[in-house]
């Protein structure tokens, strides 16, 4: 086809001309350099582009071609335990081919071409197949079974299939469609980042995304399948969440998108992650990871692609059948590529610049994740869910994006700086965040955990409630205007926020708490106030019941291992009872 | 020999229209001769077909639509480095002031740089000690931090980064250092303070000076940062140093940013400030670092002063979700004579963890530093609950609380500017006003630690 030239160039955004023959949002290379861009407006002849790389050094009249195909990712064995940038390109083999600055112009392939992966087909020749159906296995990872779909638009019949070692363009098996035409299937497939993969059906979500992190699965579970929002200041342990969650998800696969964020970020999970083993599996949390990385100082225009990169990869594994987490950190740093792209096609610009199609966008994302049956014969039962980090100005939610944001998610984790500056970390403020999950899952936690847990739950939702009436009163007048029992509702109050809420991400065992944990505390900390309460009716003081020496016990029990934890809970609550008959008696005395 | 164009169309601010170029392409440098043969540097914002709009260093004093010529260089801005600019002082766009010879360079770097392949970063946590408390203790810096100090207008912090400069040490290394050194749009007597500084404690012969002051070009800042930047990577991943960069003051260089934006009419973000001023301060503090295979590194201090020390302005706001942590000084304490006075609660290093611990510092630092921030926070919400309802109406362990956070104040924070503490004086000092609270306060400490340090200071 024709090839087209620059006629403008800038920042980000070349103008090219004689670029009749190309569609939108098709892929082109720009210069000589053979930049990577994407067309995102026509007029006439003239396209314009957002190149995702740096364009210093462009002029008017270098060359631009169209690739006539749209931004797609590869979709293969070696997705797991990769590094990719914003547009999927290696970071890792770039690395070992240029150095440890970013070129421009680089083309190395998204999958390693070379690797060998041994594939073993699960269907025979003569099987009939259809899109989406599972026709064979490859062992990704020790933990990560990649099931070989067939590719959307083929249907037929199986002519051939065999097992053997393959590289990822190697065709694995070919169909006989009814038209009697030959299609031939590789281990690889393309799929366009900025379309959804279709499904067969989308269901509400049913379960919760377990994530050992207390405040979350006790007070603000989000659903598998589910969508949530971090918005929070700097320094208020966004990142810190995105990461424990990354974590300790219950999840099969983990997506982590660090968009605009600090490089050193993600250098600390690609450290971090090979050498932490999953509760679960006991396998190392990389065997199931996939990190797509736009830092900061990375160049702008892929900021805007590498949430869409890295939903449609979260898209593929959740068709193989997996429960897939995606976290985005940040969405802000997207939605300002948005408005920097649109501030440079001179848009009318809608509230703080951003561009009026900034909501759409933000709800076209997180709808795409789900609970979802895959297409197939055999469809699949797979969630997305989706942990968006958003990182408002100064921490005021009123701006655009977390406002927009709000009104998409059901799960709201809101990060106070306050409870930040008083390392109460994770610093989510339980009065303003909420869950719209948390009845729909009661009923899961009430059968899978304990048939208490809602009870106890709602229980520790009204002290904490509570404790924010009563905090305004003494502000006003005093501890000492308080009564006793209310001043006993404090202290459980703050044993609630100290003892179960404060968890400490870098102590070895604080920072995952299974369920039956989470239960047990749950249960200490009622039970001391429950017995002192008691014991404050039959005359005890409510100074030594503050004092009462266990519950330094009580404080500690969160770091005690899950093993050892049923004989120190029922220590802790002999001590308790002790302690408090022993104060009695000294009262009568 | 580049062509030379006559055809200047319009000058407006910073920015001038260059009619009818060919060969021209975006981020090039030009330069422009006035009629009395002056010559001053600019680069290319932006090209559309023969139109260049081109952006000035300099001022536009001078410059005669007729009879000024523009010539385009063919390569975007360079700085000449050389292992010999250690102790030299350079004007913002890197050209000699002291009266030193030229530098004779090694090799040109563009001042922009690349990015840093995050798969080839090293994680920083060495830890760095600087000897002051509040810093070492509670926000630890590390080797390939980017760490600034958000501070206001008549607070000290050039005293606070020239204490920094003079006291940080890895300990038990004597690897080769350097200090690079920015200003922007600082005065004389900033400048002039960290130069004797430098020269008090011989640290001006392992320092580079890139300098533009008040009454220099505004748009001048604009390089200077990346001019400072490129000649901290030279020094760091091409001569193995490990390099200090200070940058003061941040918010200079945001406002001639600024300046720049509102010239080209482009749809200002908040309070004026261009939507695109994340992404550009990211390219300044995401140069500081490690890498892989290297043994250099760049530390980072950013300074900026906060307008009307309102944390939430774009400036300060923008940098912290850039850089990892902050250092905040605080105006209340500065009244009540505490020396440095750093505001410890929202001040915040996100490194600090990797680079504290057993082996690093002592295995009672995450602990006892942790208990600190809480037992200060109460103290002070204690405090404040005593000037509303006077000291009866708090509870025992408040007033403990309240003289706990008073001593902090005072002995922990407030040490001076001279004093040097090394890590072990620090975590005494930590235990022995922990002391002041009773044992079982002290929740977030091991019971081991508890039993080797509690109450022995």
């Amino acid at each position: 086809m024709k090839k087209g030239t620059i006629k403008k160039v800038a920042g980000p955004l070349v103008i090219a001309e004689n670029m009749r023959d190309a569609n939108m949002f098709d892929v082109v290379r720009v210069s000589e350099q053979r930049l990577i861009g994407e067309i995102i407006e026509m007029h006439g002849d003239l396209a314009s582009i957002q190149v995702y790389e740096e364009t210093s050094g462009l002029g008017p009249g270098e060359p631009v071609e169209s690739t006539n195909a749209p931004l797609s990712v590869e979709l293969g064995p070696g997705l797991i335990g990769s590094i990719f940038d914003g547009i999927q390109r290696p970071l890792v083999r770039i690395m070992n081919e240029t150095g440890n600055n970013l070129k421009r112009g680089i083309e190395i392939p998204s999958l390693d071409r070379d690797a060998s992966w041994h594939f073993v087909p699960t269907k025979k020749v003569g099987d009939k197949v259809e899109a989406v159906d599972i026709i064979g296995l490859v062992q990704e990872s020790v933990i990560i079974e990649h099931k070989i779909m067939v590719p959307h638009g083929f249907e037929g019949t199986l002519i051939s299939i065999q097992e053997g070692d393959y590289k990822v363009e190697d065709v694995i098996a070919v169909i006989e469609t009814l038209e009697g035409e030959k299609k031939e299937i590789t281990l690889m497939q393309k799929w366009p980042v900025r379309v959804g993969r279709p499904y067969k059906e989308k269901m509400s979500p049913d379960m919760p995304l377990v994530t050992g992190q207390r405040v979350v699965d006790t007070l603000f579970p989000i659903a598998k399948g589910g969508v949530a929002a971090v918005p929070g200041p700097f320094g208020s342990g966004k990142t810190v969440v995105q990461h424990q969650l990354a974590k300790w998800a219950e999840a099969d696969i983990i997506v982590y998108i660090g968009c605009g964020e600090r490089g050193n970020e993600m250098t600390d999970v690609l450290n971090e992650f090979p050498e932490l083993k999953d509760p679960k599996t006991g396998h190392s949390l990389m065997e199931r990871t996939v990190l797509i990385a736009n830092t900061s100082d990375m160049p702008v225009a892929a900021r805007e692609a590498s949430i869409y990169v890295g939903i449609t990869i979260a898209e593929y594994f959740r068709d193989m059948g997996f429960s897939v987490a995606l976290m985005a950190d940040s969405t802000s740093r997207w939605a300002e590529a948005l408005r920097e792209m649109s501030g440079r096609l001179e848009e009318m610009p809608g509230e703080e610049g951003y561009p009026a199609y900034l909501g759409s966008r933000l709800a076209q994302f997180y709808e795409r994740a789900g609970r979802v049956i895959s297409l197939g014969a055999d469809g699949r039962e797979g969630t997305l869910s989706v942990i968006g980090a958003v990182s408002p100005p100064g921490g005021d939610i009123s701006e655009p994006v977390s406002q927009a944001t709000l009104r998409i998610v059901k799960v709201f984790w809101s990060l106070d700086s306050n409870l930040a500056y008083r390392r109460h970390f994770p610093a989510i403020n339980w009065l303003t965040s909420y869950s719209l999950y948390s009845d729909n899952m009661g009923k899961w936690f009430n059968t899978s955990v304990d048939e208490n847990w809602m009870e106890l739950r709602s229980r520790l939702m009204h002290l904490l409630h509570d404790e924010s009436e009563l905090d305004e009163i003494v502000k006003l007048v005093g501890m000492d205007a308080l009564s006793s029992p209310d001043r006993l509702k404090l202290e459980a109050a703050r044993s609630i926020r100290e003892d179960f809420l404060h968890q400490d991400a870098f102590h070895e065992v604080d920072t995952y708490s299974p369920l039956e944990k989470q239960f047990k505390m749950m249960e200490l900390v009622l039970a001391y106030y429950d017995k002192a309460l008691h014991a404050l009716e039959q005359g005890a003081s409510i100074n030594e019941l503050v004092k009462l020496p266990v519950r330094e016990k009580i404080g500690r029990f969160k770091y005690i291992a899950s093993d050892v934890m049923e004989k120190e809970y029922k220590d802790i609550l002999e001590n308790l009872d002790r302690d408090l008959d022993r104060l009695l008696k000294k009262e009568e005395a | 020999m580049p062509k030379e164009y006559r055809t200047i169309q319009e000058v407006a601010g910073p920015l001038m229209l260059v009619r009818g170029v060919e060969d021209v392409s975006y981020n090039e440098l030009a330069e422009i001769e006035l009629a009395s043969g002056e010559k001053r540097r600019c680069k290319v914002l932006e090209i559309d077909g023969g139109n260049a709009l081109v952006q000035l260093f300099e001022s536009s004093t001078g410059i005669n639509l007729s009879n000024s010529k523009v010539r385009f260089l063919g390569r975007s801005m360079e700085l000449g480095v050389s292992e010999d600019m250690l102790s030299r002082v350079f004007d913002g766009l890197g050209r000699p002031i002291d009266n030193g010879p030229e530098i004779l360079p090694e090799k040109r770097m563009d001042i922009n740089g690349l990015p840093m392949n995050p798969a080839a970063r090293n994680y920083p946590q060495e830890f760095i000690q600087t000897g002051v408390s509040a810093i070492d203790g509670l926000n630890t810096l590390v080797r390939g931090q980017k760490l600034p100090i958000f501070s206001a207008s008549g607070l000290p912090h050039a005293e606070l980064a020239a204490q920094i400069a003079r006291q940080a040490k890895v300990r038990g290394t004597s690897e080769p250092f350097a200090v690079v050194f920015a200003a922007m749009g600082i005065t004389f007597e900033e400048a002039n303070f960290f130069t004797q500084s430098f020269r008090e404690t011989g640290a001006i012969d392992r320092t580079v000076m890139f300098v533009n002051l008040a009454n220099d070009p505004a748009v001048e800042r604009i390089a200077t940062p990346r001019m400072a930047l490129t000649a901290a990577e030279y020094l760091a991943f091409e001569k193995d140093m490990h390099v200090l960069v200070i940058l003061t003051d941040i918010t200079n260089y945001a406002d001639s940013l600024r300046e720049v934006s509102a010239a080209r009419k482009e749809v200002p973000g908040r309070r004026g400030y261009p939507g695109y001023m994340y992404t550009d301060l990211a390219s300044l503090y995401e140069r500081a670092g490690r890498l892989k295979g290297k043994p250099g590194s760049i530390t980072m201090i950013p300074i900026l002063t906060m307008p009307e020390d309102d944390k939430t302005h774009p400036i300060p706001d923008l940098t912290g979700y850039i850089t990892e942590g902050q250092i905040i000084l605080s105006r209340e304490l500065y009244r009540q004579s505490v020396a440095p006075p750093i505001d410890v609660l929202p001040s915040l290093s996100r490194l600090k963890d990797k680079g504290i611990g057993n082996g690093k510092t002592r295995a009672d630092h995450a602990n006892t530093m942790n208990q600190l921030f809480a037992a200060y926070a109460r103290g002070k919400e204690a405090k404040e609950l005593m000037v509303v309802l006077g000291e009866a109406a708090l509870t025992d362990i408040d007033k403990l609380y309240a003289k706990f956070s008073d001593a902090f104040e005072q002995e922990y924070v407030s040490q001076g500017y001279h004093a040097n503490r090394n890590i072990e004086e620090t975590l005494d000092l930590g235990w022995k006003l922990l002391s002041i609270l009773p044992r079982t306060e002290l929740k977030r400490i091991k019971d081991e630690f508890l039993d080797q340090y509690y109450g022995k200071q």
